[in-house]
């Protein structure tokens, strides 16, 4: 479960998130949606423990990230949107490592990665250097490792960026039957039919703040419109950008 | 090319440095403060020992001058080297690594205002260090000997083509370098350029023979020795051509064929490095683009074994810390460098006269104590290599430790152990090597032993320290990370420490000698505050770095 309370962050005079307050409760695959510079990946990077908020607080599985960092960060698996990751470690002393960050280590875990590194057609690849690897390997690797130390709540920002159509499928089936089982996922994405066909709940943000939330039939009923959530999206955030570009290629 | 396509080229790099003058003037006021107090501090002690020293051979009747000389030839030659170094260092950055480039190698942007701008922006990186501590020097020359008022300008008139000579040499070197060697292998081509340096290193010091100067006693006349100070070292370096330059206008007797050949040889350099830039440029920069695949060995058991007792997440960082470093050849490459720079410092140790007649006990044990000093100098130098990066080093993979439940405290202790370690036993062979060398009595070998262990702690934990609070996670070439503002903040903290740490010590190693040597009481109590406030800064100066490190990184956001 993760609980935000009046959550904020301020860049000096720019306020990037205003007192956001949202639940995603357990068993929940949560989306988070809205153009670019809305606030999300700040958003999700504070839920992470990488930003500290300026203002407000966040619970992870029902612990207070400001007051106990390091349980709260244990329960927490995070996938960032750029795949920045040690070079010159192998796939599996990766995540060997991130398992070793969380504290775990041994047989179990061992296995758990060359699983995980199979799921995603890394097995072939474990032993080689991830200055080797594409840009979309890398972005699996990030994905496995945030499953290897087996979290019960994990942050996605951005998971499709770079992955071919086998895996961006897999990591949808992978996505669901995680959060069937009593996980949490909140993921912030651009693909808005990855979000329409994955997310219980979706949450539509601008400008630091969230401009709508619920289910896809919420948002429609809210939206009074019987669109898809692209149209909902553009009415919601402003859909000028389009007629500009039009207006900007015929001058 | 137009001045207009290069000063273009170069806009966005002069941009950012007048945007982070301005947006950043206000926290940045203190570490300026801190920079100009340190560094006033560092000019004036450099200014201060080459004046007097200036001041001793003006002093000395026929060879005075020439000594003088000599010596401004000596500090030349090694600026000269390290600006060879630091250029083809930094020029596989500029050229081939940095993030602009995909961009301005994409544009129709004109080839020459490319190398222009490029060229101009790998000398101010690699040089200005050189500069700054060239500039006391050069001072110091300048009122020692009446240079007069047009002697500031007659000084950057030897000095720019003094710089600009080793970045058209240094970029071309690296250009060839990375079209030679396989693609896959670019940033290996370091290990290459490392080891010609060493060598180059160890072909300078055989020519110079430093150790005859020492001893004039060792040449046949008078005649002889004097020959060996007017003669150049090499008639063909243009630290040669800086000297007579410099020195023939401070003794009114004009060298303006010096001038010519610095301006027209760094001019004649930069024309051959254009045409090589455009015949082999589009090519290298393919090469350099390819990623460099290899399998890693398969996991060991024995570092598993040896580190067994450690705790999960502790082990697992020195393990990456291990794998890391060893893997990159751009880091280990430089240990041979390190090596052949001991291995050259232990010699000269041993080529002291410190063993012949009429040298005293006294002057044998008083010897290897001035040593720490040097000692001190080459684990700075490490530290600052290999160190003081090391936090920089985790900017882009910060996201991963700090949503882990990694404690900030152990991530910098982890680095503080991997570094350390090496170091200390790198200091105790290089102390413990020239003690026995040298024949120095029990008491001196423990004093220097037991000195340069917590000195090297103090260094190592200054350079982590320095390295936390001035992160330069930007960076794309870690070996330039030391030549940062933190990094030369550290350089010079570094040399405080090992000073104020020397002096301490002076007394109660002076009372110690004296003792043996004179037979003059021993002092207990001066011995004992000596030695105990030099171990107690060296603890502090441990520790303080540290803890304000941990603060910084527990509230650093990235």
């Amino acid at each position: 479960m993760i609980r935000l309370s009046r959550l904020t962050k301020r860049y000096g005079d720019f306020t990037a998130v205003a007192g956001v307050d949202l639940v995603v409760p357990r068993g929940e695959l949560f989306g988070f949606l809205g153009p670019n510079g809305a606030g999300k990946t700040t958003t999700l990077r504070m839920i992470a423990g990488i930003l500290q908020p300026s203002s407000g607080t966040v619970e992870i599985a029902g612990i207070d990230l400001a007051k106990d960092p390091m349980a709260a960060k244990s329960k927490l698996g995070f996938i960032p949107d750029r795949p920045f990751i040690y070079e010159k470690l192998t796939g599996a002393e990766f995540l060997r490592f991130v398992a070793g960050l969380y504290r775990q280590s041994g047989a179990d875990i061992e296995r758990r990665g060359d699983e995980l590194l199979a799921l995603f057609d890394l097995g072939e690849w474990k032993n080689e250097l991830v200055e080797s690897y594409s840009h979309g390997m890398r972005q699996k690797l990030i994905i496995a490792s945030a499953f290897v130390h087996r979290p019960e709540v994990i942050v996605v920002d951005e998971p499709m960026v770079g992955l071919d159509p086998k895996a961006a499928r897999l990591l949808k089936e992978l996505f669901r039957e995680y959060v069937s089982r009593g996980n949490t996922i909140m993921m912030s994405t651009h693909t808005l039919e990855v979000a329409e066909t994955l997310c219980d709940r979706i949450a539509i943000v601008q400008k630091g703040t969230i401009r709508a939330l619920g289910t896809m039939e919420e948002l429609r009923a809210n939206a009074r419109s019987g669109a898809d959530l692209e149209e909902i999206f553009l009415r919601l955030t402003g859909e000028s950008g389009a007629r500009t570009a039009v207006q900007v290629l015929d001058a | 090319m137009t001045p207009a396509a290069l000063l273009h080229i170069l806009g966005p790099k002069l941009q950012t440095v007048r945007a982070r003058g301005r947006h950043g003037a206000r926290g940045r006021t203190g570490r300026v403060v801190l920079f100009v107090g340190i560094g006033a501090l560092f000019w004036a002690f450099i200014f201060g020992i080459v004046f007097r020293l200036l001041s001793y051979f003006k002093n000395v009747p026929e060879i005075g001058t020439l000594l003088a000389a000599k010596l401004l030839g000596l500090v030349l030659l090694s600026f000269f080297g390290l600006l060879l170094l630091s250029n083809i260092i930094t020029a596989l950055s500029t050229f081939f690594l940095a993030r602009d480039l995909d961009l301005l190698v994409g544009s129709p942007a004109d080839w020459l205002a490319v190398y222009g701008a490029k060229l101009i922006e790998t000398t101010v990186n690699s040089s200005w260090m050189v500069l700054l501590m060239a500039a006391p020097i050069f001072t110091a020359y300048g009122i020692a000997y009446d240079g007069g008022w047009w002697y500031p300008l007659v000084a950057l008139a030897a000095i720019v083509p003094f710089l600009i000579i080793p970045a058209a040499v240094g970029t071309a070197f690296t250009l060839l370098l990375v079209n030679i060697f396989p693609a896959r292998r670019t940033r290996e081509v370091l290990s290459i350029i490392t080891i010609v340096s060493a060598g180059g290193i160890v072909l300078a010091f055989r020519l110079l023979r430093p150790e005859r100067l020492i001893r004039p006693e060792g040449f046949r006349s008078l005649v002889d020795f004097l020959a060996v100070l007017r003669t150049p070292t090499s008639p063909l370096l243009p630290s040669e051509w800086v000297q007579s330059g410099v020195v023939g206008w401070l003794t009114y007797e004009g060298d303006p064929l010096s001038f010519v050949l610095l301006w027209s040889t760094a001019a004649a350099l930069v024309v051959f490095g254009a045409l090589i830039h455009r015949a082999l440029y589009a090519r290298a920069f393919s090469k350099a683009q390819e990623s460099a695949g290899r399998t890693a060995a398969p996991r060991g058991r024995i570092a598993d074994v040896m580190l067994g007792l450690i705790p999960i997440t502790r082990r697992e960082l020195v393990l990456k810390e291990f794998r890391v470093f060893f893997r990159d050849t751009t880091q280990w490459s430089q240990l041979i460098l390190l090596v052949v720079l001991v291995l050259v410092y232990i010699f000269n140790v041993r080529l002291l006269p410190l063993r012949g007649d009429g040298v005293t006990f006294f002057l044998a044990n008083m010897v290897p104590f001035l040593n720490l000093i040097l000692a001190g100098f080459v684990l700075a130098s490490i530290a600052a290599r290999f160190l003081f990066p090391t936090v920089s080093m985790e900017g882009r993979t910060w996201w991963l430790l700090k949503a882990s439940p990694l404690s900030m405290r152990d991530l910098l202790w982890a680095k503080f152990w991997v570094g350390t370690l090496p170091l200390v036993l790198l200091a105790l062979g290089i102390v413990f090597a020239t003690d026995v060398l040298l024949g120095v009595s029990e008491f001196m070998t423990a004093v220097s032993v037991g000195t340069i262990t917590l000195m090297t702690f103090a260094l190592a934990g200054l350079a982590i320290g320095f390295g936390t609070i001035f992160p330069q996670f930007e960076t794309e070439n870690v070996a330039q990370i030391p030549t940062s503002f933190g990094g030369l903040l550290f350089m010079m903290t570094a040399i405080a420490l090992i000073g104020a740490t020397i002096i301490l010590e002076a007394r109660p190693v002076y009372v110690y000698l004296s003792a043996r040597s004179f037979g003059t009481p021993m002092d207990a109590t001066s011995m004992v505050i000596g030695f105990s406030a030099a171990g107690a800064l060296c603890l502090v100066a441990t520790f303080a770095p540290i803890r304000l490190a941990l603060r910084r990184l527990e509230r650093l956001e990235r």
